[in-house]
């Protein structure tokens, strides 16, 4: 059983303030992890030490096979990363927006050209590489955005509320091109808000507080906490900092 | 055919932005001390009905009335009248909590201390916190904080667009709780929500989708417009259960709802018991042995998707 993710006693302070407090789990490769938590316990600032945007204050943190602090470089070149509010540039059409990450990837010009077409394909996008992105529905939008975070084939890809204030076919199409990317082999690490996508992760973890108050698949949580549903079990857990 | 009374009326109203339509013949009406509910995806046209609402931008087509007053003729009078919260985090973040609900107040005339039993149930829980930067205030409190501001001139209805969206799933239900007792005060209140769930708490809900008024109703009776007969389905593979569904000869839908799978069959007909037997027997055949069907009546979300048909193509 091979990890894509290993995070030991992870730790990140800012001042007198402990953001992330000694956070420890691993996530295996093809995994789909849900990384829940309420407003202010820290999911972001971890999720900035895993991706190697953000130095630990203490403990470590392997990504692919890499160690964050040491190796971000190599950590950066195997990871993927699409949040609700940054992904695309509206601006550039949709080829200019795969040409472009496909570059900042280290991608050739050949492999950019056979993987977009793959890409708009798969998509059923190949009418509309000439189209502004600002232009695109939302949904589509964060499909493209998903796939281009693909587009380098990375060992592990993070999505930050990927499918805020999409409609509710287009979420369940967004999980569904989860589930293939995960089937593939890619690792998922997702945050979300809406709490019957976090019954579609493999296992979950909540944080609370800076440290990680469960982790488990759905059902273990759901039974260890007595709620019916997730959201249950999160209102339970998640006490929002003042 | 304006209902006397009715603090929000909507007509035929209308919108495009060059080739988008935003709006296109919407019509409703929100009755007084009512907790109205506009329940849609980004795109459905809620900002842009607020917006026509908050005199900030002009209708093509169609007219509104707030409180009784024209949106284009009576402007000015309905601004000093409304509680506004838009969509983006509208307070000045280098303010403090106490500076920014003492600007709002400024601007419509009025003082915190005049305002304060209006805004007290709110206030109170941020109050403490009265010299901290609206900018380092958690995503909870600066919807407070925003909530407070746009009630601290009492106004006679509350347009809220978007105030939980991004907001973790404790807050929101807070939240509501919060709106739950503005209600009971009897001020009416309209709130736009991308979250099918919070549908449930609104008296009544306009499911909105691309600029148009898919149903409108008490959220307990909009599952009854769910066209088919629908199943909960659990056990096995949840990915691979859901490629059966599908391939199901009588299928209408089959989607992933949270830990179930919802299966709606288009024989509408026929008996729900006879259906879930048979839609059981074939995807135990198809190798779910445990597969437990269940007839359900929908929900809200169920009959969203139901209504809203294919999502947005592209050139379309």
């Amino acid at each position: 059983m091979s990890l894509a993710i290993e995070v030991q006693s992870l730790t990140r302070r800012f001042g007198d303030f402990t953001a992330v407090d000694a956070i420890t789990f691993e996530v295996r490769t093809g995994e789909v992890f849900g990384f829940l938590g309420a407003n202010g316990a820290g999911k972001t600032t971890a999720i900035k030490m895993l991706i190697g945007l953000l130095a630990p204050t203490s403990g470590q943190a392997r990504v692919a096979g890499y160690d964050v602090l040491r190796q971000a470089e190599e950590v950066r070149r195997r990871i993927g990363y699409m949040s609700q509010r940054f992904s695309l540039y509206d601006d550039l059409t949709v080829r200019e927006n795969i040409t472009l990450y496909g570059g900042i990837y280290g991608l050739g010009d050949a492999e950019i050209r056979d993987r977009g077409t793959g890409l708009l394909d798969r998509l059923e996008l190949g009418h509309a590489g000439d189209e502004r992105v600002g232009s695109l529905p939302l949904g589509w939008k964060q499909k493209l955005a998903f796939s281009v975070a693909l587009l380098h084939q990375p060992a592990v890809v993070f999505l930050d509320e990927p499918t805020g204030g999409v409609d509710p076919i287009t979420r369940r199409q967004f999980w569904e091109y989860i589930y293939a990317a995960a089937a593939r082999g890619t690792t998922v690490f997702v945050t979300t808000h809406y709490m019957d996508e976090a019954e579609y992760c493999d296992r979950i973890s909540i944080m609370v507080d800076g440290r990680i108050g469960a982790m488990g698949t759905p059902e273990e949580l759901k039974r260890q906490f007595g709620g019916e549903t997730l959201d249950e079990v999160f209102v339970r857990l998640a006490r929002p900092a003042a | 055919m304006t209902t006397a009374g009715s603090p929000l009326v909507v007509e035929h109203l209308g919108k495009r932005f060059e080739r988008t339509v935003a709006l296109e013949g919407l019509t409703f009406e929100v009755r007084p001390a009512e907790l109205f509910g506009l329940v849609g995806p980004d795109g459905a046209g809620k900002t842009t009905l607020f917006r026509i609402l908050t005199t900030l931008l002009l209708p093509d087509t169609g007219s509104a009335t707030v409180l009784g007053l024209d949106v284009v003729r009576d402007f000015w009078a309905i601004r000093a009248r409304v509680g506004y919260m838009p969509g983006r985090f509208s307070l000045y973040p280098d303010l403090s909590v106490e500076e920014n609900l003492r600007f709002f107040a400024a601007v419509f005339g009025t003082s915190i201390e005049e305002g304060y039993s209006t805004i007290a149930p709110i206030y109170r829980q941020i109050e403490p916190f009265r010299d901290r930067r609206a900018g380092a205030l958690s995503g909870g409190m600066k919807q407070k904080l925003a909530l407070s501001c746009a009630l601290v001139h009492r106004p006679d209805i509350l347009l809220l667009d978007e105030p939980t969206t991004g907001v973790d799933a404790v807050s929101r239900r807070e939240f509501w709780d919060l709106l739950a007792e503005l209600k009971a005060s009897g001020l009416p209140i309209v709130v736009a929500t991308p979250y099918m769930d919070e549908a449930a708490r609104c008296d009544r809900v306009a499911l909105m989708q691309r600029g148009r008024v898919l149903a409108i109703d008490a959220p307990s009776a909009v599952g009854g417009r769910f066209p088919h007969p629908l199943f909960a389905v659990r056990g096995g593979n949840r990915y691979a259960a859901l490629q059966l569904l599908r391939a199901h000869p009588h299928a209408f839908s089959a989607f992933p709802f949270g830990d179930e799978l919802h299966y709606s069959d288009v024989r509408s007909d026929a008996d729900p018991g006879t259906i879930a037997a048979e839609v059981r027997d074939w995807l135990r055949s198809g190798g779910f042995g445990d597969a437990v069907v269940t007839p359900i009546r929908a929900g809200i979300e169920d009959t969203f998707m139901a209504l809203m048909g294919a999502p947005e193509e592209i050139g379309a």
